[in-house]
């Protein structure tokens, strides 16, 4: 049966697709969950519906216009300063004018091209399975750079994102490391809006990287751990969605509900994992003998 | 200018008829003194005299309103590696998502650009650092987990660890027992002798640090005083510098300072 589902050339994109879309989307959500920004994520996809609906009205491809529009909002809220922890009501405003533009786009748009709001719904729920390979590309490309700028950012940026005050006195640029980690999010979420939707973007980027933060505090591994949980949530998505009996279900439907489904395990293992610490693990044996 | 003078300018620390303003609201005048190499000095005064503002001027976060400023013979310029800084207030954010020693790596190469790899150069250098504050044991807990003298031990690592001639601690012995205090102070005392750095260190309470400092600098009512603590504590220098009545009390081999608002 596997055999099966690997000889389809749909899948075989939908698969590779997947797994590019998903490094990047664990690498850059554990940054995000980091820092607290899991809502400025959900304000990209937002953004990128914008950009993916303004864009078929133009008729230029989605990824494009998301990812212009992502940047611009990048660029936008990078000009707040170099806090956007907390910044809750600025982004909660461009969130809500950008699902107004993307809804005004999307309705000039069916109603103009009559081929209804199809296309809408492959924005709103993912279209991996209608993507090609030059879509193959262009997420190869962004997710390439997003996650190339992530590796040269990633020592400062975890420093500023766990102890801002220390890394500002060593003189790590804060307010432009921000305005470019904005940017890299602006990217990634473009790139997965693709694959899971804009209404599941936000699902892939920070279950699996809050999932590995709460199973380790080392760094380099909780971003392993994150992007493992992230292609498998995908895959596993994706072998539903072909496998299953009820096929027309979309792959973001799996997808975002494997990661529900992740975190929840992280939790319940959380406990268990948590090492206490050496020493008083230490004092612990002496008195157990 | 003489050979002598010259020589003094390249201090950790020189600084002369400095004032320091925010908008046309002085915060302290006519600030004239120098700090040696491996020099301990405490810097005292209360809430809002500009002590924090002291040290962000010698980090070059803000230009002095007139006078000189040098550090090392040279102008403050943000990001000096020759300077360590451990903020007035840090917050550790994500605080389960690091360990000790990630937190003290990062006064290391945190600043750096690149994903950076393990070394073991690298790792003995860690260790080292938490050895030298005795933050071993801890090494490998989450930083979150950490008792706020643990943090603060943390703290001076990752300052320690860039191998800096001039450590600004700011407040490094607040919500500390005076037990931590004490242990802490004397850490740093002896990191003064053995490495020969020039640290000063914000406090409000001088007691923990009276037998390890070599001078204060005492500033109130943007105006300041610089000596021995038995010459700067005393009620004459401080009635001056509040411009009131001021009365130091010692008991226990303790000083007490009576009739300031602090
Ligand atoms: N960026 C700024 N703009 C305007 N005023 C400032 C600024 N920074 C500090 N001040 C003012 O300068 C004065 C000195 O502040 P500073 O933080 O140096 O005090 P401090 O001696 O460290 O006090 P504390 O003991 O409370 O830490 C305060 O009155 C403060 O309001
Ligand atoms: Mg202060």
């Amino acid at each position: 049966m596997l055999g099966e589902l690997c000889s389809s050339q749909i899948m075989a994109h939908a698969f590779i697709g997947g797994a590019i879309v998903s490094v990047v989307a664990g690498s850059v959500g554990y940054f995000l969950v980091l820092r607290a920004q899991a809502f400025v994520a959900e304000a990209f996809t937002d953004i990128g519906f914008a950009g993916a609906t303004g864009a078929a009205l133009l008729g230029v491809g989605s990824l494009v216009g998301m990812i212009v529009f992502s940047l611009l909002a990048a660029a936008g809220l990078g000009m707040l300063g170099k806090r956007v922890r907390g910044r809750d009501v600025e982004v909660g405003m461009v969130l809500s004018f950008a699902l107004g533009l993307g809804v005004l786009f999307l309705s000039i748009y069916s109603r103009t091209s009559g081929s209804h709001a199809m296309s809408g719904i492959n924005i709103l729920f993912g279209s991996m399975l209608t993507i090609n390979s030059t879509d193959i590309l262009a997420a190869l490309a962004t997710c390439a750079t997003a996650l190339g700028a992530l590796a040269i950012l990633y020592r400062p940026l975890l420093f500023a994102s766990v102890d801002p005050a220390g890394a500002e006195a060593r003189g790590v640029p804060m307010r432009a490391l921000s305005a470019a980690f904005l940017a890299i999010v602006a990217l990634t979420t473009a790139a997965c809006v693709l694959l899971v939707g804009i209404l599941l973007t936000a699902s892939l980027l920070i279950a699996p990287a809050a999932a590995a933060v709460n199973l380790t505090n080392r760094p380099a591994r909780a971003i392993a751990l994150s992007v493992a949980a992230a292609v498998g949530v995908t895959w596993v998505g994706l072998i539903l969605t072909f496998a299953g009996t009820i096929r027309h279900l979309p792959a973001g439907f799996y997808i975002s509900a494997l990661a529900a489904l992740t975190y929840t395990a992280s939790l319940l293992l959380r406990k268990r994992l948590r090492p206490v610490r050496a020493f008083e693990r230490a004092h612990l044996d002496r008195e157990t003998g | 200018m003489s050979p002598e003078s010259v020589n003094r300018r390249q201090l950790p620390v020189f600084l002369r008829n400095v004032r320091i303003g925010f908008g046309g609201r002085l915060i302290q005048d006519e600030m004239t003194f120098t700090i040696e190499d491996g020099e301990f000095i405490a810097v005292l005064g209360p809430n809002g005299a500009g002590k924090t503002t002291l040290l962000k001027l010698l980090l070059g976060l803000i230009r002095p309103e007139a006078g000189e400023v040098l550090v090392f013979g040279r102008r403050p310029s943000r990001g000096n590696p020759k300077i360590g800084y451990a903020p007035q207030f840090r917050t550790l954010d994500a605080n389960f998502a690091v360990r000790a020693r990630d937190l003290v790596g990062f006064g290391l190469d945190g600043h750096r650009w690149g994903p950076g790899f393990p070394s073991r150069k690298r790792r003995r250098l860690v260790d080292a650092a938490l050895e030298e504050v005795r933050a071993s044991e801890y090494a490998e807990a989450a930083v979150g987990e950490l008792s706020g003298g643990e943090k603060q031990r943390l703290s001076l690592a990752q300052v320690l660890i860039a191998n800096p001639g001039l450590v600004l601690l700011d407040e490094p012995l607040a919500n500390l027992d005076i037990a931590s205090a004490l242990e802490i102070v004397s850490l740093v005392g002896g990191l003064c002798a053995s490495r020969k750095v020039a640290v000063m260190l914000v406090t409000h309470d001088i007691n923990p640090l009276l037998q390890h400092v070599d001078r204060v600098v005492y500033m109130a009512n943007a105006r300041s005083a610089i000596g021995a603590p038995e010459t700067v504590i005393t009620r004459e220098t401080l009635s001056s510098l509040y411009n009131h009545p001021v009365e130091v009390v010692e008991a226990m081999g303790k000083k007490f300072v009576l009739g300031v608002e602090t």
